[in-house]
């Protein structure tokens, strides 16, 4: 790929590293990522990535902006409230970045729309906020083979890990089945601090570009937790579950699944 | 005495506390000293049956019991463990409607 003169200035601190280099900076401009929500997590993650000059970055949120998401979703701003979040987002991404195509969609992931979606990219980061969205996203990412750079928070806490089908587990192999509905966990009004997303929306941006060009190790088979409170970061290892319903070695799960969404009820 | 990671959902529990100690030879034994001195935490963590529930995780150190002997694993006095539970949110205010 020929860069402009404006594109050699542009990425000139990531070709000046040897890690990235004229040839990570084609990859990250041939990339293809979709983001699954323009929240908190997805805002950081999206920012950086268009920054660095990832060339696709799909969008897909059904939401409008409200005041209240301007505490962490920094896509957004204050004249932004009641537009959609994807339309917001767009603007934003293609303000720091003219490179970059960005691609709405201002729709709800369904089995309906998943797949053909998913198709269309190379990875996907999950900044979403629903467990049945999370199963959707596992499910079709592992009948597909696209990576998911995987992102969640609680108040203060936040985990962060990469699930590869093709070298690695997958959300089920660790968790296999979502919670009853009087048992879900940590979705409950409960407040976040803003940063938080802040912090895990970009690392799951740095394990992104770290995929997409080949750079050190990810967080395949590790799953990442950092306690803001307390400034803990520490890892833990996944495995590959040979029982796992979706990806294990005698699959119960073949079809795509809507999980009805359930919350309110504490664990 | 086992060092024990609470996750945030569960430290209204155990008095805002994000670590605590607990005895037992086994995770089993551990979970059931845990309830002793937190009332209301196994249920969280165990089904009626005492089964590690499917949404839970409990590691030793960075080790997944699952991947070991289950509940039945055995814990040295130093080992630090941690219950981790799938989380669902990204955005608290869509996950809160």
């Amino acid at each position: 790929m020929n860069f402009t003169d404006e594109q050699i200035e542009r990425y000139s601190r990531h070709i000046i590293l040897k890690e990235v280099g004229g040839v990570g900076q084609t990859k990250l401009l041939n990339a293809k990522v979709l983001m699954i929500g323009a929240g908190g997590l997805g805002s950081p993650a999206a920012l950086y990535l268009a920054a660095a000059g990832v060339g696709t970055i799909g969008i897909v949120d059904d939401d409008e902006v409200d005041i209240s998401n301007l505490q962490r979703q920094i896509l957004h701003r204050n004249e932004d409230v009641g537009r959609a979040k994807v339309a917001s987002a767009q603007e934003t991404l293609n303000g720091i970045n003219p490179d970059v195509k960005v691609v709405p969609y201002n729709m709800r992931l369904s089995s309906d729309n998943v797949m053909e979606i998913l198709r269309e990219y190379d990875l996907v980061v999950d900044g979403c906020d629903n467990l049945p969205t999370r199963y959707l996203l596992n499910d079709a990412s592992v009948f597909t083979g696209t990576p998911v750079v995987h992102g969640s928070i609680f108040q203060f806490e936040g985990q962060v890990t990469v699930f590869d089908p093709t070298q690695g587990p997958c959300y089920r192999c660790l968790y296999p089945e979502p919670p009853p509905p009087e048992m879900v966990p940590s979705c409950q009004e409960a407040g976040v601090l803003g940063v938080l997303p802040g912090i895990i929306g970009s690392i799951q941006g740095l394990e992104a570009i770290k995929h997409i060009i080949g750079a050190g190790e990810t967080l395949v088979g590790k799953l990442l937790l950092y306690d803001t409170l307390r400034q803990d970061i520490r890892k833990h290892i996944l495995h590959k579950d040979p029982a796992c319903p979706v990806c294990g070695e005698n699959p119960t799960v073949t079809e795509l699944i809507d999980y009805e969404e359930f919350c309110g009820v504490r664990w | 005495m086992a060092t024990v990671r609470i996750p945030t959902p569960l430290r209204r529990l155990t008095n805002g506390n994000a670590e605590v100690e607990a005895d037992g030879g086994t995770i089993a034994e551990l979970i059931d000293n845990l309830e002793s001195n937190y009332e209301g935490l196994k249920k969280r963590i165990c089904d009626e049956n005492g089964t590690v529930r499917r949404f839970v995780n409990i590691y030793i150190n960075d080790e997944d019991i699952r991947f070991l002997d289950n509940a039945d694993t055995e814990l040295e006095p130093d080992d630090v463990v941690s219950i981790i539970p799938a989380i669902a949110g990204g955005n608290e205010t869509e996950a809160a409607r």
